[in-house]
């Protein structure tokens, strides 16, 4: 099979963190009873109006400028017509012609270079709603609750040459809308949704090949899947002296496959046309710079300031401006405690692990900075072992509880007091006599078989580094 | 008791009213009477107002106000609202199948407002299907007829409500109007329309036909009455997008002068041309001879893009509606067709049964010009074109205060006479359509009678959100002129 350059571009439609819906007041939470959440506007009930929500405005701002776009001062909202049972307006509001974000770029690094993806645009939706298909029932139902729910559609431009490409643009992506706090960015519930679109050329400087666009897919791993999938499945088409249509496809996830949607014959005229019920965005550059001076710190500086400030491996950097609240936790942390290398081992082993375990974000962790900071302390100060505190972690940190009590408490506080440890050392040298004598015979390996009796005399209480400097003076007294 | 007092004015009727002359009961009892008597002549109504309702409002308003002693400007006043203005206790038809039992589950803004002053809602009234035709005609409850003539039509779309004030079967209306749908109907009947600037009155709740068209505006008996109501209608809402935040004035202030002396008026000499019926202009012409006795400053102008308004109209009108009435599907509300195969089939026979030829005919022109490929020849154009429109007006505006015209090219015609040939219905428009491109405030009054005894309208049109000024124009007119004593000969 000849091998062929991959061109892909990527639609990603973000839901908007908003109280209400893009166009009334309704709630935009989940999990309610079908249609609880809707009112005459979303309904698309005869007279209803729209009214736009100035907070999606503001988002899609922040996610303009984060993104390096203009922000389009003229823009305007234009109809999407067609009919679907989840759609109930018969259109859909969209931005067409005039999206409030164009021309920015992100630079992401794939296969360990950096890359700049360029985003076309970037434009504000209203969601539809669901159409619900019981097993075996004679009519299908929909539910409205998620109508009008406030999408960001942000298109790349055809910049992207791999599945790691689209990885890791996602995920810079994902990391940039959870900081600028707009995005819940979780793909498995569909407020993260990605399709690419892929097309396959023999070389470089061919033009485009025909594109296929995929859909369905919800989660990482799929997109990569659906995407090496696709560019296989287009690869023997075009070996074996075949054409590709231009479709759109869906990712079976079951079948590991993509299967045909659509074709282009069945491409919906959308009819598009401004919105006369809502009047054209006319946003002023004072507020788009009150928008600018708000932005947080994005993750690639944060992350070159990590490694600056904390002098932390580039990956340790990576792991921990992930999430905005990882890298907050972090950082409070060494506020506390200014041992930066410690912390970040500690934030990325074990209380990543328990936050992960709960699938919970940093910021909503049990266990406060200062807590996990008092914790590291009593290691530092040689009160526990760095044995104990791995141990005694995970307990630690589903009982909240203040480290120093609870070590009190259990009796764990390590022994650091010479005499009590010399009388360890004498009961381990009296009952071992026979590795004593190969020790000092001049087999020193043996010495940490004798620092481990002691520590199991002392119920791992026993300061290990105190124990070698003892026993080694000890051994050398006694030949 | 007053003895009819459903031949009031609104402004008489309230004064009656709050003096303690009267009671709301005895308001409701002269009217229902006066409904029982004459519609089922008229069928100004798609729906009437249940009696023991209104009767049993009326005694509560009689109660209250004893105890309490506040009044509201519209309380107890017998109102029509037509029957594409949600209304959550009387279905809201459009005048078609689609809705014929779609009973909403909210008021309109200006209907809670009117609620809130305790008017008493008679009846939701006839129009064309969704406000589409100049007649009445095209309404699937059967034609509504001119109370000055049962055997022509009453205008249209808002024929019910130009038909049921002309009949006296309420004080006054609410109508809507797109390209002329409240101004044609009011000439029809010999009644007041104002059309007011595009954006002055909430739209939410008014069942969209061209959204950025539509408009909501009463319909009276005098030009008082019209300012007393668009008092009510105009103060902004924010659900509508596009009401405008510009504090209206108090209307009432502009009808107390009986000239115009220092306003210019204007006479743009396209809307004199070859389709208008001489007897019409006539009349037209005397109306502004009396304007220039009043003190007026008569100029002729020109708005030279005129003759496009038509054509623009039924793009943009069109293409707005077809995507409006893309939301009549069959899913949610309103008819579904009993017989489907699956959801295609769903959705063509729930429209090909819930619409009228003429709906079915606008979606289709609508759809056509919104179409990848047509879009810029069609629906660009028209737009371009209603920019040119709107110029016209602004710089006429520059030299004069308000615009002087016929309403229509002709009087009331007989019912029937123009179904079979939509562009000739097309053509009634002709003289209101540039106000409602443009989006500017336009108003009809009577300004004479045929020989065979049909009213004749008087256009005036004034700069945006300058309905004060019309309202002047208007009321001067009005007052020197016997017109409004004429009465239609139904009994």
């Amino acid at each position: 099979m000849m091998s062929y350059h991959v061109v892909i571009g990527v639609e990603v439609h973000a839901q908007l963190r908003t109280q209400s819906k893009l166009f009334c007041s309704c709630a935009t939470t989940f999990g309610h009873s079908p249609n609880s959440q809707t009112c005459p506007v979303c309904l698309g009930m005869p007279g209803s109006l729209p009214v736009l929500n100035q907070l999606a405005i503001e988002m899609a701002i922040r996610v303009g400028l984060a993104l390096n776009c203009t922000i389009r001062a003229d823009n305007h909202f234009a109809r999407k017509n067609y009919f679907y049972p989840d759609l109930p307006k018969g259109y859909q509001i969209s931005q067409y012609e005039a999206p409030i974000c164009e021309n920015g770029w992100l630079e992401v690094s794939s296969h360990e270079t950096a890359k700049r993806i360029r985003i076309c645009r970037a434009h504000l939706e209203e969601d539809a709603g669901k159409n619900v298909h019981q097993p075996r029932a004679t009519e299908s139902r929909v539910d409205l609750n998620r109508t009008g729910t406030p999408l960001l559609e942000i298109v790349t431009e055809p910049d992207l040459r791999s599945a790691e490409d689209v990885d890791a643009y996602l995920r810079s992506l994902r990391e940039i809308l959870m900081y600028l706090d707009v995005c819940d960015g979780n793909m498995e519930q569909g407020n993260l949704r990605c399709e690419p679109n892929i097309s396959l050329r023999a070389t470089e400087n061919d033009p485009f090949g025909t594109k296929v666009e995929l859909k369905n897919i919800n989660s990482f791993r799929f997109v990569r899947d659906a995407i090496e999938y696709e560019v296989r499945r287009q690869s023997k088409v075009l070996s074996e002296g075949g054409t590709i249509q231009q479709e759109t496809r869906l990712w079976d996830e079951v079948q590991g496959q993509t299967v045909v949607m659509r074709s282009k014959e069945e491409a919906h005229d959308y009819r598009y046309f401004p919105d006369p019920d809502l009047l054209a965005l006319n946003l002023s550059s004072e507020m788009i710079d009150s928008i600018r001076v708000t932005l947080p710190e994005l993750p690639s500086s944060r992350k070159q300031r990590l490694i600056q400030t904390f002098q932390l491996p580039e990956d340790d950097a990576e792991i921990l401006i992930s999430s905005k609240a990882l890298a907050d936790y972090f950082e409070a942390c060494v506020q506390l405690f200014p041992h930066p290398k410690t912390v970040s081992h500690w934030v990325m082993g074990e209380l990543l692990r328990e936050l992960n375990t709960r699938n919970i974000s940093a910021q909503d962790s049990f266990m406060t900075p200062a807590q996990l900071i008092k914790l590291l302390q009593l290691v530092d100060q040689g009160s526990i072992s760095l044995k104990v505190a791995r141990e005694i972690f995970p307990e630690l940190y589903a009982g909240g509880q203040n480290p120093e009590s609870f070590v009190q408490e259990q009796g764990l506080s390590q022994v650091s007091d010479e005499g009590a440890l010399m009388r360890f050392i004498q009961e381990v040298l009296l009952n071992h006599p026979a590795q004593v004598s190969q020790y000092q015979g001049g087999k020193e390996t043996v010495l940490g078989f004798l620092v481990g009796q002691v520590m199991k005399a002392s119920q791992g209480k026993a300061n290990p580094g105190k124990v070698n400097e003892l026993l080694k003076k000890a051994l050398s007294q006694s030949s | 008791m007053a003895p009819a007092l459903f031949k009031l004015s609104l402004k008489e009727l309230q004064d009656l009213f709050t003096q303690g002359d009267i009671g709301a009961f005895d308001i409701a009892r002269s009217y229902l009477l006066r409904i029982g008597q004459v519609e089922s002549k008229v069928n100004a109504y798609i729906s009437l107002a249940n009696k023991e309702t209104v009767l049993a409002e009326a005694n509560a308003i009689d109660t209250d106000l004893r105890q309490w002693r506040k009044t509201f400007p519209l309380m107890a006043m017998p109102l029509a609202v037509k029957d594409n203005i949600c209304t959550q206790d009387l279905r809201t038809t459009c005048g078609s199948t689609m809705l014929e039992h779609f009973v909403p589950p909210y008021d309109a803004t200006i209907v809670s407002r009117f609620k809130e002053q305790r008017y008493l809602l008679m009846g939701k009234t006839n129009l064309d299907e969704f406000g589409m035709g100049s007649s009445t005609e095209h309404s699937v409850f059967a034609p509504t007829r001119n109370p000055w003539n049962l055997d022509c039509i009453p205008g249209g779309s808002s024929g019910g409500s130009a038909a049921a004030v002309a009949a006296d079967e309420c004080v006054a209306a609410l109508g809507t109007d797109t390209g002329g749908s409240i101004r044609q109907p009011a000439a029809c009947c010999g009644v007041i329309g104002l059309k007011p600037t595009y954006g002055r009155v909430s739209r939410y709740g008014l069942v969209a036909f061209a959204s950025s068209l539509d408009q909501i505006g009463p319909i009276t008996k005098t030009v008082t009455d019209a300012a007393m109501l668009l008092n009510v209608l105009s103060p902004h809402d924010p659900r509508d997008s596009t009401s405008t935040k510009q504090a209206p004035p108090d209307y009432t202030k502009a009808v107390k002068k009986k000239d115009v002396k220092k306003l210019k008026f204007g006479v743009p000499k396209e809307f004199f041309s070859d389709g208008l019926d001489p007897e019409v202009e006539r009349h037209v012409r005397a109306a502004i001879q009396e304007l220039k006795n009043l003190g007026g400053d008569i100029r002729e102008v020109s708005l030279p893009s005129t003759d496009w308004a038509i054509a623009a109209y039924y793009i943009i009108a069109t293409a707005e509606a077809s995507s409006n009435l893309a939301r009549y599907d069959g899913v949610k509300f309103g008819h579904r067709a009993k017989a489907r195969k699956d959801l295609l089939d769903m959705y063509q026979e729930t429209r090909a049964e819930g619409f009228g030829s003429e709906v079915k005919r606008r979606i289709m022109l609508g759809t056509y010009a919104l179409s990848s490929g047509y879009y810029d020849a069609y629906y660009g154009k028209a737009q371009s074109v209603r920019t040119l429109i709107a110029r016209d007006f602004q710089s006429v505006f520059e030299e004069v205060d308000c615009l002087v015209t016929p309403v229509m090219p002709t009087a009331a015609f007989p019912l029937g006479e123009k179904l079979q040939d939509p562009l000739q219905m097309y053509l009634s428009d002709m003289y209101t359509i540039s106000a409602s491109l443009a989006g500017i405030p336009a108003m009809s009054l009577p300004c004479g009678f045929t020989q065979t005894g049909l009213p004749i309208g008087l256009q005036l049109m004034g700069r945006p959100f300058e309905e004060s000024t019309i309202l002047r124009a208007a009321y001067a007119y009005e007052q020197s002129t016997q017109w409004r004593k004429k009465r239609p000969p139904i009994r």
